[in-house]
């Protein structure tokens, strides 16, 4: 590096090979600014198909937070049903008379809103607002690239999002209502039930189509776009997290795509794969082909959905680790074992799918192999998890509303992810099975858990995006009504189910002799939290159109700056905030160190950013040599 | 300035489009697509290892020998075979600049894809004249959702060809090298319907 030749520019010494990329790049922009004075996209290009990135990653977020707030809204009715099994309520009328009349719930309903619910949360909510809005936004700029690697594939994921989650939410309309045999459509229910279904199954196919076409898509631009010095040790964690993620979305969904096929083949051609021989429904016999197998379809549909459960929780570690490593400004403990934990789990997440299944009978030995790998698998897990507490030590830590997200995820998927425990081991799994023990247990991984690591990302990137900070005292009401409400909601739910109570029932267990009482006494607390939860999600909602139409009319805040967390890493220290609309970057970045070089010892700034070159260097001839970024070339 | 070098300017470019990243050693196209193909390998043999379970467990389960066209669906693997090779074919004339034959020899490819439909055709059209449906048993079930799987595939490439043989090839006038690699990504994905194909014949048509 010594080597290299520095000349002058202006006040300041740079590289000359760097002087000339980024005069080349001026000139660029400069071109560029000029031609697009008379050259404006339209709008439908520029907002509705839009190949930006950025954009996308918007269009994801802002979809996919709508399904979220649908599929709670369809838990705080069945949360109304269960408190207070058979009352009338008002809000129940909504749902119309087929389903509610005089406002009392049926259960067919019960179990639309269950299947819905399910549906809409993990596949309409979550995944797309984990990898579409958050890895499409940032992934790129972390990676210092101009764009995704395929900008048009990108529109068409969203384009094939939209219209699947729009087809789920038109089978409410179809005769005999929507899909209603729980998210995970088990035969023979699933193929005999109404119409509802099939919607439900063509729906899926758009989804996977969607997420395949993101997932090649951030494969490719992590491994190709990434920035010159950018080596995989050198990621931030959140794009190792995104990076694996994209390797179980592309090869673990194809197979729920073959099942799906077969499973409308079942319920449009009339074949039998999932259809035993003898089946007698409603006292009359099918007249089916038969020998088929209702098994093949839970192995085929948990091949997928048991890596689904880590495309659910990875993000949400990266998202926490960018910010805890921010909040305590310090650098991660543990980086290097993190990444290759995150990539063991996701080797091991496609060989323990069978733990759902202990009770099929699908013999000793085989239960037994799927029980070893499912311990071996929590071991990544509780890697990743304790470097994050243990980064936490000694920090200073700044208590910001996405630090206290990012902080309250730690123990809430602690709880998760142990009482997980019990149910990968067959034996105590035979008691728990598919009781409230389950539902709370990955509850507490997904609800407090993923959704608050989002919280956590939202409150930490909108910034980002717009320009403009949440209101910080807004976020607290909302952390912390949120953070009591979700446990009350959760924590009853392991005693429930270790007192034996099913789940899926519509009365939430009063009509059995064991599960009266529990019942009676923690139904309608619970439901009164799911009340309260939804409450505080009012001050957020505000809080984020509040801010969100404020920038949009172009109303920033001038003294936020691009940086306003400090953060090392370069989609805050290399660009703008928001970045430019096309290409992200005035000069492409090139970076020279690790991820989070926070209170480095004997430096006099507290984080020194990914692409900024040595500062120790002495300069040639007496000049003084300051730190050349990109962002120093624009400002003038 | 005239208006299309502005759009041209304007369009942000993405490095490792057309030339290889050196390190990496594929642009990003290529590496896309084997990607895609390692995801259509996990639906394909979702469905394979979906024939085994229902066969294993099947009392009964019929031949195909002893009722498919066995004679027809021979013929039609030679067809995509020599598919494969006309694909490879196109590639290299483009690579040597030759786009005259390069069209030649991507439009044999089309031919023998429709050739391939048509014989497919012909021995669906059999099957539902003999009252052999989907829904008769799962052998019929498996071999018409698998085959029928395969077939899309083949049409989804003959519209690929189809659009590079006609509007897709204006791009060899200003980005030759970037048409090249787009027969060349195309051409994987023939290579592996093709291998589909190779595995579904012998396991359904022979035994």
């Amino acid at each position: 590096m010594g080597l290299r030749r520095q000349i002058r520019v202006g006040s300041q010494w740079m590289y000359a090979d760097e002087a000339h990329r980024a005069l080349r790049e001026a000139l660029r922009v400069m071109d560029d600014e000029q031609a697009g004075h008379g050259h404006h996209q339209s709008f439908i290009r520029r907002y509705v198909f839009s190949t930006d990135h950025k954009w996308i990653g918007i269009q994801y977020g802002f979809t996919a937070l709508c399904f979220l707030l649908l599929g709670f809204c369809l838990m705080i009715l069945m949360r109304l049903q269960l408190g207070w099994p058979g009352q009338p309520f008002g809000v129940m009328k909504l749902l119309g008379e087929l389903r509610a009349p005089g406002g009392i719930l049926l259960p067919e309903a019960y179990n639309q809103l269950g299947a819905m619910h399910g549906t809409i949360m993990i596949f309409l909510g979550i995944v797309p607002l984990a990898v579409g809005a958050f890895g499409n936004y940032l992934v790129p700029l972390q990676i210092g690239a101009p764009d995704m690697a395929f900008p048009k594939l990108n529109m068409v994921s969203y384009w094939c999002y939209l219209p699947g989650g729009l087809i789920m939410l038109a089978s409410f309309f179809a005769p005999g209502g929507t899909a209603q045999s729980g998210w995970t459509s088990y035969p023979p229910l699933s193929v005999i039930a109404s119409q509802g279904q099939t919607w439900w199954l063509v729906g899926m196919v758009f989804l996977i189509t969607s997420s395949l076409l993101g997932s090649v898509n951030f494969i490719v631009t992590i491994i190709q776009l990434r920035a010159k010095g950018l080596s995989y040790m050198r990621f931030p964690f959140f794009v190792h997290a995104q990076f694996v993620t994209s390797f179980l979305l592309l090869l673990a969904f194809p197979p729920l795509e073959a099942a799906a096929v077969l499973q409308l083949m079942d319920r449009v051609a009339g074949t039998s794969f999932f259809l035993p021989s003898g089946l007698v429904v409603s006292g009359t016999a099918l007249t089916n082909a038969g020998g088929g197998n209702p098994l093949l379809w839970q192995h085929l549909f948990w091949f997928l959905a048991h890596p689904e459960v880590y495309v659910l929780i990875l993000p949400a570690m990266g998202i926490v680790a960018e910010i805890i490593a921010n909040g305590t400004r310090k650098p991660l403990w543990g980086y290097k074992s993190m990444v290759f934990a995150t990539v063991f789990l996701g080797f091991m997440s496609f060989v323990v799918w069978a733990h759902h299944m202990f009770l099929t009978g699908m013999g000793t030995t085989i239960s037994a192999f799927f029980q070893t790998t499912t311990m071996i698998i929590s071991i990544p897990s509780v890697i990743i998890l304790s470097s994050l507490f243990i980064s936490l030590w000694g920090g200073s830590i700044r208590f910001t509303t996405p630090m206290m997200f990012a902080l309250a995820f730690l123990p809430m998927f602690g709880i998760g992810g142990l009482t997980g425990l019990p149910l990968g081991l067959a034996a105590a799994d035979i008691h728990l099975h598919d009781t409230y023990y389950v539902i709370g247990h990955f509850h507490y991984v997904v609800a407090p858990g993923t959704i608050f690591a989002m919280f956590a990302g939202i409150y930490y990137w909108f910034p980002k995006a717009t320009g403009r900070k949440l209101n910080e005292f807004w976020g607290r009401v909302h952390f912390w009504i949120s953070f009591v409400c979700i446990n009350g909601i959760f924590f009853p739910m392991f005693a429930q189910g270790l007192a034996g109570v099913s789940r899926r029932l519509y009365d939430g267990g009063m009509q059995y002799q064991h599960a009266k009482q529990i019942a009676s006494q923690t139904n309608p607390f619970m439901s009164i939290c799911a009340i309260g939860l939804l409450v505080a999600q009012v001050p957020f909602i505000f809080n984020f159109f509040y801010n969100a139409i404020a920038a949009a009319f172009g109303n920033r805040d001038e003294g936020l700056g691009s940086n306003p967390w400090e953060a090392t890493t370069m989609e805050w220290a290399a660009t703008t905030s928001p970045p430019l609309a096309h290409g992200n970057f005035e000069v492409l970045p090139v970076v020279y160190r690790g991820p989070y070089e926070y209170s480095v010892p004997g430096s006099a700034v507290d984080f020194i950013p990914q692409h900024q070159a040595e500062t120790a260097e002495p300069a040639p001839r007496g000049g003084v040599l300051l730190p050349t970024t990109a962002v120093a070339m624009r400002e003038n | 300035m005239d208006a299309h070098a502005s759009v041209g300017h304007a369009e942000l470019e993405i490095p490792y489009n057309v030339h290889p990243r050196p390190d990496t050693g594929v642009y990003n196209a290529k590496l896309g697509v084997w990607l895609f193909l390692a995801s259509e390998v996990m639906l394909f043999g979702a469905l394979f290892s979906s024939l085994i379970l229902l066969r294993t467990g099947a009392e009964s389960w019929p031949r195909g020998y002893e009722f498919l066209n066995v004679k027809l669906a021979t013929f039609n693997t030679f067809i995509l075979i020599l598919s494969s090779v006309t694909v490879v074919m196109a590639w290299s004339h483009l690579r040597l600049g030759n786009l005259k034959k390069g069209r030649i020899y991507i439009s044999a490819t089309v031919l023998c894809a429709l050739i391939f439909l048509t014989a497919k055709a012909f021995e669906y059209s059999h099957e539902f004249h003999e009252h052999r449906f989907p829904k008769t048993n799962n052998f019929l079930a498996i071999y018409f959702t698998m085959t029928g799987l395969h077939g899309l595939h083949i049409l989804g490439g003959v519209i690929v060809f189809l659009y590079f043989l006609g509007p897709g090839a204006k791009m060899w006038l200003h980005e030759a090298e970037r048409y090249t690699n787009r027969i060349e990504v195309v051409g994987l994905y023939w290579h592996f319907v093709d291998l589909v194909w190779i595995f579904l014949f012998p396991i359904l048509y022979l035994m």
